[in-house]
């Protein structure tokens, strides 16, 4: 009888153990942004390895401010959890059509400069123009990176060359192939390949996307987002689809890596600092904003994440000649045909984007 | 009215993360974008990607669940004839990688699994075949008997070791053999363990969206995946709990069942 109770007992710990790591599967950061509101606090959402986290420390140490930081990893992630009001974030960092979504809806608010000054010193005016395309006359967003996406890939696994990106629909590339796994970006390829807007509304071209992304599906070893760059570094793949930003560190780290812009044309992109409607903390997001505008902090930030900084004084001390003149980082945008930034499509293209993207991946 | 005071905690619990949350499922899965009552959502599971991404689902969990089942019962016969010092060290080596948590021991079979990752480089070093089964739906089945299996074997060995040895003794006496000691007198008593082992696998195979995830590469849409990003990225909380309400009718099929099998109380008990 004593060797049965010692079993009971055992399998009781064992459902404890279980119930505790199964429980704990899921969710983001322990800490949420629903109880914010004290002064010397600030909430920052932002994409997921999109910073140094140094200058964070450097931003409390100065500031006494609390940073609590959250990340997401793409747009559409973000977005519900804003839009439902449940979390009150004071800076965001979403990317231009998003931020027009978000102007549109309502959920963000008009910035006061006066407390921003290094933003509009700092920050190159061309930037700031093509910002005004998504943000009409430079109301809610400070441009923090910007980049192109194109394919990188790997030259000891390519033997054709990279110019357009029919080379994704490569039978011969069969499962060496890494899609993104977030809506727009993929129809933007098929798009683009098509000789289409990545903006169109028209049902006959986005239903000649989605049969090529069809068509290219069984090619593809996986829809992934940042997981690219860590694929593409250990040769998993031959190409994969990514943001200009990765490939800087990925050469870094893999030196057969290759990253071109397709002749097609492709999406040059911008993600800015917000500030939403319901932030509880303005005055410590707009020195938040304010800090990571300043030149070294911003020089910080690109040496971390290596996506291009509009930052034009912090691009001046980039000691690297390369890196400083580098056409991957901050690319002669002249150069290039077709390249577009993605705008809002309202509630209903995003519905119709959705439903194509959903029916490519069941099939 | 002590015993009623003492599971007031446990009242306010499910009422706040059960009872609450499930009236919100329904109130979201029967309206519209502009609250006003629908079946749309329900009906939505007809259509070709939501009813194959269902389908696929139940496909793998079965799969899941019969290869737990199989790997289990064996497994849990021998952990209940072991004495209590052999089988504390068994069952600790089974718990110790639980420790961990869930997210990441996917993601390490992600990295054990690659094309270029630990498996395939022992076996390309032994000049063996290659692994070719990361972002299938192979890998998924193995990410699901991974994680559930300890789900499978607990509630299995929790039955066998109650089974009065004095009843296989009279089997055997009487003058049967193994074989007929296990099909007439250990599988029915054990019958409990075994269906109350397959809802704790079933139910989280079926309804799982991270091990696809992470194991499919994007891939392979569940129906768990389907309803995830209707709430995080598409945003359509309305299809995204109409789609729940007609997994949880599967859910509950699957309880109905084992309610009406389970006679002793032995699921509840554990």
């Amino acid at each position: 009888m004593k060797n049965l109770s010692a079993k009971k007992m055992l399998a009781l710990a064992l459902c404890g153990a279980m119930a505790l790591t199964g429980l704990t599967g899921c969710g983001g950061s322990g800490e949420s942004a629903s109880d914010s509101g004290n002064k010397n606090q600030l909430y920052v959402y932002n994409w997921g390895e999109y910073i140094d986290p140094e200058t964070i420390d450097l931003f409390e140490e100065e500031t006494g401010i609390t940073v609590i930081y959250d990340e997401y990893d793409t747009n559409e992630t973000m977005y519900p959890k804003v839009a439902a009001g449940a979390y009150s974030y004071d800076v965001i960092c979403p990317s231009d059509y998003m931020v027009q979504k978000m102007i549109d809806n309502d959920l963000l608010q008009e910035l006061n400069w006066d407390n921003i000054p290094n933003a509009k010193a700092n920050i190159g005016q061309q930037y700031y123009d093509s910002a005004n395309e998504f943000d009409p006359g430079n109301k809610y967003c400070v441009p923090y990176c910007w980049g192109t996406v194109g394919i990188l890939y790997n030259k000891t696994m390519v033997d054709d060359p990279v110019t357009s990106w029919s080379i994704l629909w490569n039978e011969k590339y069969t499962d060496n192939i890494l899609m993104q796994d977030s809506v727009r970006d993929a129809f933007m390829v098929a798009l683009k390949m098509n000789g289409y807007s990545m903006n169109t509304m028209d049902t006959a071209e986005i239903e000649k996307a989605a049969a090529d992304l069809t068509a290219q599906r069984p090619m593809v070893q996986a829809y992934v987002i940042d997981e690219v760059r860590d694929k593409m570094i250990a040769g998993e793949a031959a190409l994969g689809v990514i943001y200009s930003g990765e490939a800087i560190y990925t050469q870094r780290e893999n030196p057969d890596l290759e990253y071109v812009i397709p002749e097609e044309g492709s999406n040059v992109w911008i993600d800015g600092w917000v500030i939403p409607k319901n932030a509880q903390n303005v005055e410590n997001a707009e020195k938040f904003i304010n800090f990571m505008c300043r030149p070294e902090i911003a020089l910080m930030n690109f040496d971390f994440i290596t996506y291009s900084t509009p930052n034009d004084a912090a691009r001046e001390l980039i000691e690297d000649e390369a890196i400083k003149n580098s056409e991957i980082a901050f690319p002669d945008l002249t150069q290039y045909n077709n390249l577009e930034t993605f705008h809002y499509l309202g509630e209903e293209g995003d519905e119709m984007y959705n439903e194509y993207w959903k029916q490519v991946r069941s099939q | 009215m002590n015993r009623k005071l003492l599971s007031i905690p446990y009242l306010f619990w499910s009422a706040l993360f059960i009872v609450i949350p499930l009236c919100m499922v329904f109130y979201y899965g029967l309206t519209d974008k502009s609250g006003a009552f629908t079946m749309d959502n329900i009906m939505a599971i007809a259509t070709p990607e939501h009813s194959k991404a269902l389908w696929e689902a139940v496909k793998l969990s079965i799969i899941s669940t019969i290869i737990c089942l199989i790997l289990a019962y064996p497994l849990a016969m021998l952990l209940s004839n072991m004495n209590a010092r052999q089988d504390t060290f068994i069952v600790l080596i089974f718990v110790l990688p639980m420790w961990m948590n869930f997210l990441l021991r996917t993601i390490a079979w992600q990295s054990l699994l690659e094309k270029t990752g630990v498996i395939n480089g022992i076996l390309g070093f032994f000049n063996l075949p290659r692994l070719d089964i990361i972002n299938t739906p192979g890998a998924i089945v193995l990410g699901m008997v991974y994680n559930f299996l300890p789900f499978m074997i607990l509630p299995i060995y929790n039955v066998l070791v109650k089974i009065d040895r004095n009843v296989i003794n009279a089997a055997r006496d009487l003058g049967a053999n193994s074989l007929q000691t296990f099909t007439k007198i250990m599988l029915p008593l054990s019958l409990p363990g075994i269906i109350s082992g397959i809802t704790m696998v079933f139910v989280p195979a079926l309804t799982t969206f991270v091990i696809s995830r992470i194991l499919g590469g994007g891939k392979i849409l569940l129906i768990g995946n389907i309803i995830e990003e209707e709430f995080t990225k598409t945003g359509n909380w309305n299809l995204g709990s109409g789609l729940s309400i007609v997994l949880m009718l599967f859910i509950i099929l699957n309880m109905v069942i084992t309610a009406v099998t389970d006679k002793d109380g032995e699921v509840n008990a554990l």
